[in-house]
């Protein structure tokens, strides 16, 4: 039994007259304790959106919400808003994208942070500052106390960053979701934080779903890799399998996309063509299929299904996927 | 002679302060005395993180700021003493594309007035139709669609709008274009397709490149000549692959060795340099060397009083660092910031361990598993002295792992449980044997990470040798953080 577990979600917006669109549409994938999942896609994939759902952070109005999500066997989605109240922050906790714009600008961090001891610990006064301060600390904060009277704008961005993963596991959570921990961040602090959420994975055994669009970043960390194009998982794959075989022409694409630092100089990339504004509804077909170079009349006849796994824990989206001989030649030794 | 030359480029901002009165309280030493040419032809990348400069140096070269001190000499003209008017003029062949696509096109203007409005600013075309014609021609070259020109910038996507960019910036057929960070608002398969847009246009229009960028992997692909920048000043120069195959400053070791790599089989092998600390502000930059603050080589003397000056150090490879030859010889340790495997120490990597048939067969290993491992780990978490131990557990584990090399790795996850215990205790003694370590012994000193140890399963499919090293340096490392705590 897995720690959460998502069974077909989809996410719909619109309705009532206006024109609907999916957002999210059929995302199944697992997450067990100490372990790391990465949802990789570009921008409008819907990975954000899956985990602002699983939090139950999405308006309750204008969007349907589909499928079943299971956090330690209890239903998500048909919790009742104040039991999912107490889960929120002391279960399962979420780090956000822009640590600006995700703490409050007129309140200090030290309210910020002790918030969420009283709320979820019932700790109060002098205990939970010192606690926020021992937060701060672990999460390589120098001086805690003195940052704890200060205000978000006064911090760097790697730190607000800290102190907002200080926040997320301040209940000490079983699962916690990471949407985009790094990219508003530069390399060098990048990697500070990286190495801090391993930390945490490895010696608190915490469950991480991790939501990126660089593959680099899942490359190092993740144990079992989702790759979403248009809301739904077209590759899905354990770290090694997926980068050694990407078999799904977008898993593909975007893997000779990416220029390389390690790669030799002067090769031309081989980005995939057109946009993610170049698809079709999933029910039509392939969603992939007007960009595809592997496209045939096949694609567009149903929805495909995530096949058979190829290897163990390997399963592919697509009718006519790039075998290993095709990939082969374009490996640099 | 090189088609740019900036030559001690300062740009500085003044702080003001003051209710009826400004007065000047300080700067921000945005660009603080950089030197560096580029070669028609070329593309001259820079890069380093947000707060270094590289913008501002882009834009001064424009005059889009105002330049403190220095020159820029343009094809033997200096521009920073140009009068407006023939600024103006000059900027028709010194171009830019901009960072953020959408921001960048008014989007109350279609796309041909866009485009015509830089050509009637500078003369060219004698009427509307031969400026249409020639916009047709560029935006066929970026890769429009010629009936673009009557729609809005909002109706485009992000790679086309920079494709609008680029179209902008090449109508004026100029001779150098600076590219603030042209990519990093897209995705990734889109970025690639502006990547080789750019490198295309080069070769078929012979156009020279400043691109400014943040992603290290970016710079490199497209650039031939790479200059690294921390706080406003120049670090490190070099041709493309030189630097990457051996970045000499400490700045550009860290910074390289920060970039992951979408390839688990290099990650696995790489070390990450951790720099301690942030940016410091340009307002008061620190003294001396502007990284030593941060500097995992820090030296006592020196690098906190005298400013490095770029010196060459062979082959094209300009570096501002005291200790260059030192570092790269390995003669200096690490003073501060620590080195750490760019892979997560407990990623599973074995997905036959997933598959349902074995799983039986596996929960009963983890029992059987548990007892060496948990002796492993508590050795070095508590203090536990006994130096019998270890080798016991070293001895099972072997024989572990001779049986299924797979399922000894599994039996470390509660073996990490058990650590998690006292998880103050454990940090600190892995703290205490990387305080130990240097950077010539980096490589074994990771080794010597009991939990490292993980690996050794695996490689002990391939040969029996090395496994066993492995293991049998484990044990010995548990011993020492054990003392230490």
């Amino acid at each position: 039994m897995s720690l959460l577990t998502v069974d077909e979600l989809t996410v719909t917006f619109g309705g009532r007259g206006r024109k609907e669109s999916r957002a999210v549409d059929g995302i199944s994938f697992e997450v067990d304790q100490g372990q790391v999942v990465g949802l990789v896609g570009e921008s409008g994939c819907g990975k954000s959106v899956t985990s602002l759902a699983l939090m139950g952070l999405l308006p309750a109005k204008g969007l349907t919400i589909g499928g079943r999500a299971e956090f330690d066997g209890t239903d998500l989605f048909t919790m009742s808003p104040s039991a999912r109240r107490d889960l929120r922050g002391s279960e399962m906790a979420m780090i956000f994208q822009d640590p600006l714009s995700s703490l409050n600008p007129v309140v200090p961090i030290g309210v910020q942070v002790t918030e969420i001891l009283e709320r979820h610990r019932g700790m109060k006064g002098e205990a939970a500052r010192k606690e926020a301060a021992h937060l701060l600390d672990r999460v390589g904060i120098p001086d805690p106390t003195r940052r704890l009277k200060e205000y978000p704008h006064q911090l760097s961005g790697g730190m607000r960053q800290r102190a907002l993963i200080a926040m997320a596991v301040a209940c000490a959570p079983r699962l916690l979701i990471a949407d985009e921990p790094t990219t508003a961040l530069d390399v060098t602090i990048q990697a500070q934080i990286l190495e801090l959420l391993k930390e945490l994975v490895d010696q608190e055994g915490t469950a991480l779903l991790m939501i990126t669009h660089d593959l680099g970043v899942v490359a190092g960390l993740c144990d079992q890799v989702n790759v979403l194009y248009a809301g739904k998982v077209v590759e899905s794959a354990g770290r090694r399998e997926l980068f050694a075989h990407p078999t799904h022409p977008y898993a593909h694409g975007l893997l000779g996309s990416i220029p390389r630092l390690d790669a030799p100089r002067g090769e031309p990339l081989n980005p995939i063509r057109g946009s993610i504004n170049d698809r079709i509804a999933w029910a039509d077909g392939c969603a992939f299929a007007p960009r595809c170079d592997r496209y045939e009349m096949g694609c567009l006849t149903g929805t495909p299904e995530l096949g058979e796994p190829r290897a163990a824990g390997h399963q592919v989206r697509c009718v006519n996927p790039v075998l290993d001989d095709a990939k082969a030649e374009e490996v640099p030794a | 002679m090189s088609l740019l030359e900036l030559d001690g480029v300062k740009v500085h901002f003044p702080i003001k302060k003051g209710l009826l009165f400004d007065r000047t309280v300080g700067h921000v030493y945005a660009v603080d005395g950089v030197s560096l040419k580029v070669e028609a032809g070329e593309t001259y990348g820079l890069v380093g993180e947000s707060g270094c400069g590289k913008t501002t140096l882009g834009r001064s070269v424009l005059r889009l700021v105002d330049i403190t001190e220095g020159s820029v000499v343009l094809d033997g003209t200096d521009l920073a003493k140009l009068p407006g008017e023939e600024m103006r003029r000059f900027r028709r062949r010194l171009q830019m594309v901009f960072q953020d696509p959408l921001g960048s096109l008014n989007p109350r203007q279609n796309i041909e007035s866009i485009l015509s409005e830089g050509m009637i600013a500078h003369g060219i075309g004698k009427d509307q139709e031969e400026r249409r014609e020639k916009i047709k021609a560029i935006l066929d070259k970026v890769g429009l669609p010629s009936n673009a020109l009557a729609r809005y910038p909002h109706e485009f996507s992000g790679g086309q709008r920079q494709r609008i960019g680029i179209a902008r910036a090449l109508v004026l057929e100029p001779d150098v274009i600076i590219c603030d960070e042209p990519v990093s608002a897209l995705d990734v398969s889109v970025q690639a397709q502006v990547i080789n847009l750019l490198e295309e246009l080069q070769e078929e229009l012979g156009l020279t490149y400043v691109v400014i960028a943040h992603d290290l992997a970016v710079v490199r692909h497209i650039s031939d000549t790479i200059g690294v920048m921390y706080l406003g000043s120049l670090v490190e120069e070099a041709p493309s692959d030189a630097l990457y195959a051996e970045p000499k400053h400490p700045y550009t070791k860290a910074l390289m060795s920060a970039v992951p790599v979408p390839d688990p089989e290099v990650e696995d092998k790489r070390e990450r340099i951790l720099l301690t600390g942030d940016l410091p502000s340009p307002a008061n930059p620190p003294t001396g060397c502007r990284f030593h603050t941060r500097c995992p080589w820090a030296q006592a003397e020196r690098c906190a009083t005298e400013r490095p000056q770029l010196r060459d150090v062979g082959g094209g490879h300009r570096v501002a660092c005291h200790y260059a030859e030192d570092i790269a010889s390995g003669k200096l340790t690490l003073t501060k910031g620590e080195v750490v495997s760019a892979t997560r120490e407990g990623v599973d990597d074995n997905p036959e361990t997933d598959t349902p048939a074995k799983i039986p067969a596996q929960a009963e290993k983890i029992s059987k598993a548990e007892k060496p491992a948990k002796t492993e780990k508590p050795a070095e978490a508590e203090k536990s002295a006994q130096a019998e131990k270890p080798v016991k557990a070293e001895k099972a584990e072997k024989a572990e792992k001779a049986e299924k090399p797979v399922k000894a790795e599994k039996a470390e996850k509660p073996a990490k449980a058990e650590g998690a215990e006292k998880p103050a205790e454990a940090e600190k003694a892995a703290e205490a044997a990387e305080g130990e370590k240097s950077v010539e012994a980096g490589k074994p000193a990771q080794a010597e990470k009991p939990a490292e140890a993980d690996d050794a399963p695996a490689e002990a499919e391939a040969s029996d040798a090395p496994a066993e090293a492995e293991a049998s340096d484990a044990p010995e490392a548990s011993e020492e953080p054990g003392k230490a705590v």
